[in-house]
């Protein structure tokens, strides 16, 4: 009688790679329906432009690699990547902004670090940032969330706008700030915040939490967010020490000059807070993995993101931050390696 | 029952860990059988972690049942006793059921089925009265090991005097695994005795047996039983299913809250721990004067028609063992030596049952999934194997080490703190078999310490034998030096006046000039030729000149043609 060997242990819990990113993107969806509820065709364009853009760019740079193509490509992480962009980006990016960012996340940030696994930073806030920096102006082609608007901008307009078929004017004439760039904007023209929310052209923008619109698609990612951390895709500390730490901040600041600083429920459910704090700072790949690094880790993007939101050059400081942590995390690593068992105190 | 009624005391939980799918109802339906003693008996000589024994028989000989067959030597090592009586018929190299798959010594009995015992003096009831010392050596001489699976040598552990708490492990935490659970509920008074035994030889102030919740069969029959002792020496704790509480250094962790400190003891901390396999083996030796010649064995999993424990005699063949389970199914795959997480599969049934095999895991098609048998996906370091390690490792940081080989920070990360329990290759969803990896690693700093320490021994030859050689230079520098001294010393010492031995060595050397020039005088016996001489001398010469020459010339023609 002849037996198959193996090497222990022999057993394995049925999971896969592909199983995570399927939750993780399963988990989006409440949001991203959200986000498309309320800014219309942009998003859904954005996140089929972004996603047939990556998944092409995987294939080529796995081919390019000589790795398995098919195996790795249904790994879906390209896709995770994709739709983050996606939700990220203004609803009326032209095409080639949000092409350019995807190759540059795949390519550059993931595929020439070596792929899945090895990229030290997060595919999607590099191509993000990329994008930010070089093309400031057209990454603020938000249109005003239904609520504000009366209805979607048509799909015919969205496209003609997207695809270069519309000129500076109208492009103006449909496109309007987020409430954080707003407030930052009239801040800077020393105009306070109860001034501009009381004001009849901005005060639209901002509903009972945060922003109309925003608040629900930040409730919707914090709840997608919340089963995943309860499926154990997510981790819990990263979210917890991130929102804990932005809102602390927050706190403190708009206690301190509350005409000057928003207020702690504004910066958790505004911008890109919730989508980072459970989709883009949780990224296993360029985060810390160590428990107490992860502490530190989420607690740094919080802090981060409330520097760069106040004080910064940009709107909404989350990919700053997130990239900024990513370079920290092997050294979190290194000095949080937790103390071994039966290891005496020292 | 419930199981938590019995849990008066805190429970500490380890970190990490797993709560795996248990699989122990298969073989815990049917009572421990007894698989009948086989005709032929292959029992290796070195069964246990230490140094085999030396062998006391030889090939052609008689032994009766219990004669012990190889007597350990260092102090970590165990005896081999023959299970049967019969003839010796080899002494020689066979397959033994062994991770590496190598072939080990092995002493082979043929069984004349007349069942003929040594002498028995069985101790009994008087242990009580007996030191520490005695106990040890019967237990010793008895061959007993840890029959948990690690096989470690009894008496070794019971070196250790006042110990505060013994622990009877009998949580079996890995799955399919039923023979310390079948031994309890069957014959808990004897678990119990033997336990009492072993706090009588180390002197403990008390005795807790452990068991997972999971076997309330089992903890009913053992509370029965330390009720029925009544001295409240004795104290059952059920301890929270988890795999892997059955380690021992977990399990004391769970137990008091302490942990063994790294590279210590559990005696370090005042705990001794035994299996309650080993605690029924004790009781055997001193109770029947019955040495370790049989074991109970889970033979289970969908592979075997009828999942059941069975007692064999150690070096009973496999197949035997699994014959009597029902024989096996049409879908078998796997035969896997102890359980599936740590357990290590064997290719052919064709080995002998030893002190440490606990479970014989014979699987269907689909029943196991390891994870050496796909191409896995890169880390994505999800640090689900952090969470799960209960040495508090970071699996995914030894792991990254381990494949860029760096030896250095694997260190430094305690990689060998690693006891390979598996549960980070369980969790992984990237089906890297990461234990695979540790256990490379560290063979392999184990073999550039081991070449280290040849190389350093090497170097201390090489220098040690400069050393000498320069020493001896230097010696004999010195002496010349002093010889020399002496001699000018001598000299100025004798300027001006004759030295007797001076002038007889220059009377020497002009005996020897006046002797040469007298030769020079001398005619040669070519003075006086005749003219015929003369001519065929000259002839000869031509003739060798002439010889010369065209030796030359052949020379020449042949590098020419080259």
């Amino acid at each position: 009688m002849q037996f198959q060997q193996s090497v222990s242990p022999h057993i394995t819990v049925d999971l896969q790679v592909q199983d995570v990113m399927r939750k993780v993107l399963l988990a989006l969806l409440p949001g991203a329906l959200l986000a498309i509820y309320y800014f219309g065709w942009g998003v859904l364009a954005n996140i089929i432009i972004a996603s047939s853009v990556c998944i092409v760019c995987e294939a080529a740079m796995l081919t390019l690699r000589h790795r398995p193509v098919k195996t790795t490509l249904f790994d879906l992480s390209a896709l995770v990547t994709a739709v983050l962009l996606a939700l990220a980006l203004p609803p009326l990016a032209p095409w080639w902004l949000t092409t350019i960012a995807s190759v540059f996340a795949i390519v550059v940030a993931k595929q020439l670090y070596g792929g899945l696994g090895f990229n030290l930073f997060n595919p999607a806030m590099v191509g993000y940032i990329v994008v930010m920096t070089s093309f400031p102006r057209e990454m603020t082609y938000w249109t005003p969330p239904l609520g504000v608007a009366d209805s979607w901008l048509s799909l015919g307009d969205t496209l003609r706008i997207m695809f270069g078929g519309a000129d500076a004017s109208a492009i103006d004439a449909v496109t309007m700030a987020t409430p954080i760039d707003t407030l930052k904007t009239q801040l800077g023209l020393e105009i306070d915040i109860d001034s501009t929310r009381g004001s009849a052209q901005y005060g639209p923008l901002f509903g009972s939490l945060s922003g109309v619109g925003w608040q629900w698609i930040n409730l919707a990612f914090l709840a997608g967010g919340v089963w995943l951390v309860k499926q154990k895709v997510a981790d819990w500390r990263i979210p917890t020490a991130m929102l804990l730490t932005l809102g602390f901040i927050a706190n403190i600041m708009a206690v301190v000059d509350y005409a000057t600083y928003s207020s702690t429920l504004f910066h958790l459910l505004s911008g890109g807070t919730m989508l980072a704090a459970f989709f883009i700072a949780t990224d296993p790949v360029s985060a810390s993995t160590t428990p107490r690094g992860r502490w530190i880790y989420g607690a740094g993007i919080g802090a981060l993101t409330y520097v760069i939101r106040t004080w910064g050059g940009y709107p909404d400081g989350i990919a700053f931050a997130v990239v900024l942590m990513n370079m920290a995390a092997p050294i979190i690593d290194y000095y949080t390696k937790p103390k071994t068992f039966g290891r005496q105190d020292s | 029952m419930k199981a938590d009624l019995l849990d008066d005391e805190v429970i500490y939980p380890f970190d990490g860990g797993l709560h795996l799918p248990g699989h122990k109802a298969m073989s815990t339906d049917r009572p421990i059988a007894s698989l009948p003693a086989p005709d032929r008996l292959v029992i290796p000589v070195l069964q246990h972690i230490g140094k085999a024994g030396e062998v006391l028989v030889s090939a052609g000989e008689r032994v009766l049942k219990g004669q012990m067959l190889a007597r350990p030597k260092h102090v970590i090592s165990a005896a081999i006793h023959a299970p049967v009586s019969g003839v010796i018929t080899d002494i020689g190299d066979y397959p033994v059921p062994h991770p590496s798959g190598l072939p080990a010594q092995c002493i082979v009995i043929e069984n004349d089925h007349s069942d003929e015992w040594v002498e028995r003096k069985p101790v009994g009831e008087d242990f009580h009265h007996m030191n520490s010392h005695s106990l040890r050596n019967i237990v010793r001489d008895a061959g007993i090991v840890g029959l948990g699976g690690a096989a470690f040598p009894s008496a070794v552990k019971q070196t250790e005097m006042d110990i505060a708490t013994l622990i009877i492990n009998g949580v079996e935490c890995e799955p399919y695994i039923t023979c310390d659970d079948m031994l309890m509920r069957e014959r808990a008074m004897e678990v119990l005795t033997g336990a009492d035994i072993i706090g009588h030889i180390i002197k403990a102030r008390e005795c807790i047996i452990a068991i997972e919740d999971n076997k309330p069969e089992a903890i009913a029959a053992m509370q029965a039983a330390v009720d029925e002792d009544g001295t409240g020496y004795f104290r059952v704790q059920a301890v929270p299913t988890k795999y892997p509480s059955g380690g021992e250094k977990q399990l004391i962790k769970v137990i008091t809250g302490k942990e063994v400190p790294i590279n210590g003891l559990p005696a370090d901390i005042d705990i001794l721990v035994h299996n309650v396999g080993t605690a029924y083996a004790i009781y055997n030796a001193i109770f029947k004067d019955e040495p370790l010649i049989s074991r109970i064995v889970t033979v289970t999993g969908h592979g075997v028609k009828q999942p059941q424990n069975m007692e064999a005699l150690i070096g009973a063949p496999i197949c035997e063992c699994t014959a009597a389970a029902g024989g096996y199914n049409d879908d078998v795959h796997q035969l896997i030596i102890g359980g599936p997480m740590m357990g290590f599969t064997v290719p052919s049934d064709d080995l002998p049952v030893i002190k440490a095999t606990n479970c014989l895991l014979v699987t269907a098609q689909g029943e196991t999934h390891p994870a050496d048998q796909v191409q896995h996906s890169p880390c994505i370091r999800c640090a689900l194997c952090v969470d799960v390690c209960p040495a508090r490792l970071l699996p995914q940081q030894l792991y990254w080490y381990a494949s860029s080989q760096n030896m250095e920070r694997l260190l430094e990360h305690d990689l060998f703190d690693c006891i390979e329990c598996g549960c980070c290759s369980y969790v992984c969803p990237s089906n890297i078999p990461l234990v695979q990896y540790y256990r490379f690693a560290k063979s392999e700093i184990w073999a550039k310490e081991e070449e280290r320490k040849k190389a350093d021994r090497a170097r201390q030859r090489h220098e040690r034998r400069e050393a000498r050689l320069l020493k001896q230079q230097q010696e004999r520098e010195e002496r010349m030096r002093k010889k020399r001294e002496a001699l000018k010393k001598k000299q100025a010492g004798n300027d001006g006046k004759a030295d007797p031995k001076q002038d007889a060595i220059a009377a020497a050397l002009a005996r020897v000039q006046a002797k040469k020039q007298q030769r020079k005088l001398e005619p040669k016996n070519t003075d006086n030729l005749t003219a015929e001489q003369a001519a065929l001398i000259a002839a000869v010469d031509k003739r060798r000149q002439q010889h010369n020459q065209q030796a030359a010339g052949v020379e020449n023609d042949d590098k020419g043609v080259a």
